[in-house]
């Protein structure tokens, strides 16, 4: 802990381009992955996929005591046309997107009762999002829920995660050849609630899938979101933002498995911090496997450190094993709002706290336009708003 | 007529050793339309003096008093000060991430004059000051101060004097750093401002080389913490000739 406390705020920022015959965003992790949560042994801390999580806080999640205790209410808002239903573990919809990477996912995996499946038939254009409202009314809940959307279909799916509980959780997104999905996940819980997650996209051939994960609450929010393409012409935009305050632990693990050839991938996450232990974590991994030719992806990290005694850790990775590619490329930035900038911009007249509104408005502005549903987007302003106002 | 009097200001920082008086008793007073030179070697608490008249949060006032149209100024906060018309032109200016240059300027504005300005009056009133100064229209769209060259950082600065209007000027060695044509440009901007009479303009400098094309109508000299001598504009002439070794020497004995 002590090194942890002398490295500055805002201050560790790392990167890597690799070249490598064997991948290693694979063998760095601690076991392969599966479905089940005994093939992980219990992590202590040091891996090199649990190093910035404060195992003490998942609440047994990550060594098996944790169990399911808990009530969660669920409203599904299914627009016509949708299905919705409840299967059995071993239906060839759940899991097929991807499997479980560590422990907490193959635990989610391993112990939910049903597993929800939302069917958007072929061809199928939905006017309105599917709303899934998940509510923790505490204890700890497991869930697995498969949104299969079938060729040429378009859909926006909202999950929003409210209330207090203890959840861990895995989902998957079938997007079927030429379909166009846009999948938001709402982190907006108490602050007492821990969260993880692992969001598995399989893209088909020609299909758009555009990812929007935005944290602001919980004690301990960990999320994997995860894209690999089924077929050729898929095109992925993952977007992120996150507003980690005191206390908090907000990780983001991303990974973009460019398997298939003439794929697209585009991650944009940002983040503030503010308040003394407030600890964000992002992890962008990406991929290119030998058969993927003609692959175009950038990541892109931003964090604003709004004061003191918060801690950002981003590591981009980039791993290459065909040079018959268009473009790759990462970047990590990490800036503070320090006491001159705010000298700067009050000796023109503006006060203290509209300085750190303009601040982080700004900060934050072209990613919410990017994300191109009108609900989400009012929604997150107000949201910056509102922890900007219990700021000051 | 707006008038800043500032009498035995006396500033201290806290160093690794303890505090140290910087500012040792300054008197000044500076009226709408009057042009006042602060001339003085480096360390001699010239940006000391622009900073604490800002109310940087680094320098304690220990004594004195400063006043614009007998209101306290001591007792504003930074962004008061700033509205009730003390403008200062930084020497270093900040960079501030994520904020478009566009939208610092309409922020302050809104600020300074009480109500957001008319959209198309002020886009207009934008462009045409950039243009004055000889500003691309794309540096609207930059993050304040982010990657900008020296120059562009000082004609950023006078375009906020010029925009926000202000009662007093500080312009802290807005001559530092800029080529010739960059020291005319920016120069003609604070004569522009000058010249509504309406502004009292306190330039503080190291070079007399900005006075060729600001003349003041005062010159201080600015020696060991206060200002050393005060004259018209032949004094800078003297400066010009002789340097400041005089008043170095005599601030080492006093």
């Amino acid at each position: 802990m002590a090194e942890a406390q002398n490295i500055p705020v805002g201050s560790t920022t790392t990167g890597s381009i690799a070249v490598a015959a064997e991948s290693t965003v694979a063998t760095r992790m601690s076991a392969p992955p599966s479905f089940d949560v005994a093939d992980f042994p219990v992590p202590h801390g040091r891996e090199e996929e649990w190093r910035f999580t404060p195992l003490e806080r998942l609440r047994g999640l990550h060594d098996g005591t944790a169990v399911a205790n808990g009530t969660m209410k669920v409203q599904i808002d299914a627009p016509e046309g949708v299905t919705v239903e409840s299967v059995e573990r071993g239906d060839a919809r759940v899991g097929r997107a991807g499997t479980p990477v560590d422990r907490v996912a193959a635990q989610a995996f391993s112990s939910f009762a049903k597993a929800t499946v939302v069917t958007v038939p072929t061809e199928t254009v939905l006017a309105e999002p599917i709303r899934i409202a998940l509510h923790g009314e505490g204890g700890t809940t497991f869930g697995h829920t498969v949104f299969d959307v079938k060729p040429f279909a378009e859909a926006i799916i909202v999950i929003d995660h409210t209330g207090d509980g203890v959840r861990a959780a895995n989902v998957d997104i079938l997007v079927g050849d030429g379909a166009k999905v846009t999948f938001v996940s709402v982190q907006d819980w108490d602050d007492t609630a821990v969260h993880t997650s692992q969001h598995n996209a399989l893209i088909g051939r020609d299909a758009s899938f555009k990812s929007v994960v935005v944290t602001f609450g919980g004690d301990v929010v960990r999320i994997h979101p995860r894209v690999s393409y089924a077929g050729p012409g898929g095109e992925a935009e993952m977007l992120g933002l996150y507003f980690t305050d005191a206390g908090q632990h907000q990780e983001h693990r991303l990974l973009v498995t460019h398997d298939a050839p003439h794929c697209k991938s585009n991650v944009v996450y940002k983040g503030a911090l503010q308040g003394d232990g407030a600890h964000a974590v992002w992890i962008g991994d990406v991929l290119i496997e030998k058969t993927a030719e003609g692959t175009d992806t950038y990541e892109m990290n931003r964090n604003l450190v709004l004061t003191d005694g918060a801690r950002v850790d981003s590591v981009p990775n980039l791993e290459i094993e065909t040079g018959e590619i268009v473009g790759a490329g990462h970047a990590s930035a990490t800036g503070r709002f320090d006491d001159e900038q705010l000298f700067y911009l009050q000796a023109r007249g503006i006060p203290a706290g509209e300085a750190r509104r303009l601040v982080v408005r700004g900060f934050f502005a072209e990613l919410v336009q990017q994300i191109g549903v009108a609900e989400t987007e009012e929604r997150l302003i107000a949201k910056i708003e509102a922890e900007l106002e219990a700021s000051v | 007529m707006a008038t800043l009097e500032i009498n035995d200001l006396r500033v201290s920082v806290e160093t690794e050793n303890g505090s140290r008086e910087i500012l040792k008793g300054v008197d000044l007073t500076v009226k709408q339309g009057e042009t006042h030179a602060i001339m003085g070697p480096n360390g001699s608490g010239k940006s000391t003096l622009a900073y604490s008249l800002a109310g940087h949060p680094k320098y304690t006032v220990t004594g004195g008093t400063v006043t614009l149209d007998g209101e306290d100024v001591l007792e504003m906060t930074v962004d008061e000060r700033a509205r009730a018309g003390v403008f200062l032109a930084m020497q270093y200016p900040v960079e501030v991430p994520g904020v478009s240059v566009s939208n610092f300027l309409r922020t302050s504005a809104t600020a300074v004059r009480g109500e957001a300005p008319k959209l198309r009056l002020w886009v207009k009133e934008v462009k045409e000051a950039m243009e004055r100064l000889q500003m691309d229209p794309a540096f609207a769209e930059r993050n304040v101060n982010e990657g900008f060259s020296g120059g562009e950082k000082k004609r950023h600065e006078i375009l906020q004097l010029e925009l926000l209007k202000p009662k007093i000027a500080i312009l802290d060695e807005t001559d530092s750093g800029l080529d010739v044509d960059a020291l005319r440009i920016v120069s003609e901007g604070v004569n522009r401002v000058r010249e509504t009479g309406e502004v009292g303009t306190l330039l503080i400098t190291h070079y007399t080389r900005i006075l060729r094309y600001i003349k003041p109508d005062f010159v201080h000299v600015f020696a060991n913490g206060r200002i050393a001598e005060s004259g018209g504009a032949e004094l800078a002439d003297k400066l010009e000739a002789e340097g400041y070794e005089s008043y170095v020497k005599g601030g080492a004995t006093a």
